[in-house]
């Protein structure tokens, strides 16, 4: 892949979005949108992430095969969320078996 | 001074990929690192979301916001000095790397307000702390993922320092004239990942719940 050299103004425009996004997201927190607060902030979260891989981070104009490398980090979170939250949300569904509940063994 | 790649890369485009690749998979298992914590934040604030929302009324929105948007400013100082080392322009390249690092010593200075404040107000884990209102207990869990979270950033911070203070003096010693900056590149993906870990903890810790009760 060669070289792409970025023009400043690029540099200078993304700047900006980011600082409107978080004035934005500061700016929403104090909105009572009830359970669309969390929605809204990690959701421009997000956004600013990507806008810096893809512009500071200069993802988009690396070859595609880079892409592979900057999903992995978050696939294997998502598995390690999935595997884990599927632990923590099921617990209560089934009861204890007796034998667990009472004394600690000495 | 012509450039040339080392003997086992094809070129200097393939030796380039492969440093700005094997940087990345470095940064994956950063992910993982900051990702495990965050989880384990998400998984009890779920759990103690009354005292989570308790205990990021505690935190300064306004010095939190203020260190994301100066955060955000030294981004783009970095991926101005990666644009100069493309360039070729080292007395550029050197100014923007000391600027990042201005731009970065001020955030980690308004960082130790903030935790100077919260030793005032006793909301340290462990170091006599003495949350005033209800549910004391899952409001000092909150602040120990705050303090966790917060401070390996700020580890990460310092290191960064040193990696761009390590590129300036290279760059004044004319290392990356002729072509070859992968360092300055691949510094500047550390310095730019380190600011999107603050891009979540930001929403995270400090806008939890802002309005109602």
């Amino acid at each position: 892949m060669s070289e792409h050299i970025v023009p400043p103004s690029t540099y200078f425009a993304v700047w900006a979005a980011l600082l409107i996004l978080l004035g934005a997201t500061i700016g929403l927190a104090y909105f009572p949108l009830g359970p669309l607060n969390v929605v809204a902030a990690i959701t421009i979260a997000f956004a600013k992430a990507i806008l810096i891989v893809l512009f500071f981070m200069q993802v988009k104009y690396k070859a595609r095969m880079m892409a592979v490398f900057v999903c992995a980090g978050l696939f294997w979170l998502a598995i390690m969320f999935s595997l884990t939250m599927g632990d923590y949300m099921t617990r209560s569904w089934l009861p204890h078996p007796t034998e667990w509940v009472g004394e600690m063994p000495k | 001074m012509a450039m040339r790649a080392e003997h086992q890369f094809d070129d200097i485009e393939q030796q380039r990929d492969a440093a700005y690749t094997g940087m990345w998979v470095f940064l994956s298992t950063e992910v993982l690192f900051f990702g495990a914590v965050f989880f384990a934040y998400i998984l009890y604030r779920g759990l103690y979301y009354q005292a989570f929302v308790q205990g990021s009324r505690e935190l300064s929105i306004w010095m939190g916001g203020l260190n994301t948007a100066i955060l955000l400013c030294s981004s783009l100082f970095m991926a101005l000095a990666v644009h100069a080392a493309q360039r070729g322009r080292t007395n550029q390249l050197v100014m923007y790397l000391i600027i990042t690092e201005i731009v970065g010593a001020v955030f980690l200075g308004i960082k130790f307000l903030e935790y100077y404040q919260h030793y005032k107000d006793h909301l340290i884990p462990g170091m006599g702390f003495g949350y005033g209102g209800a549910n004391a207990n899952r409001v000092e869990l909150f602040m120990v993922f705050y303090f966790i979270l917060t401070g390996m950033h700020a580890v990460h911070m310092i290191i960064g320092l040193g990696v761009l203070s390590a590129l300036a003096i290279l760059a004044t010693r004319g290392k990356f004239e002729g072509g070859y900056y992968d360092p300055v590149d691949i510094g500047g993906l550390y310095w730019h990942f380190v600011d999107i870990v603050w891009v979540f903890i930001f929403p995270l810790l400090y806008l939890v719940k802002r309005t109602g009760v």
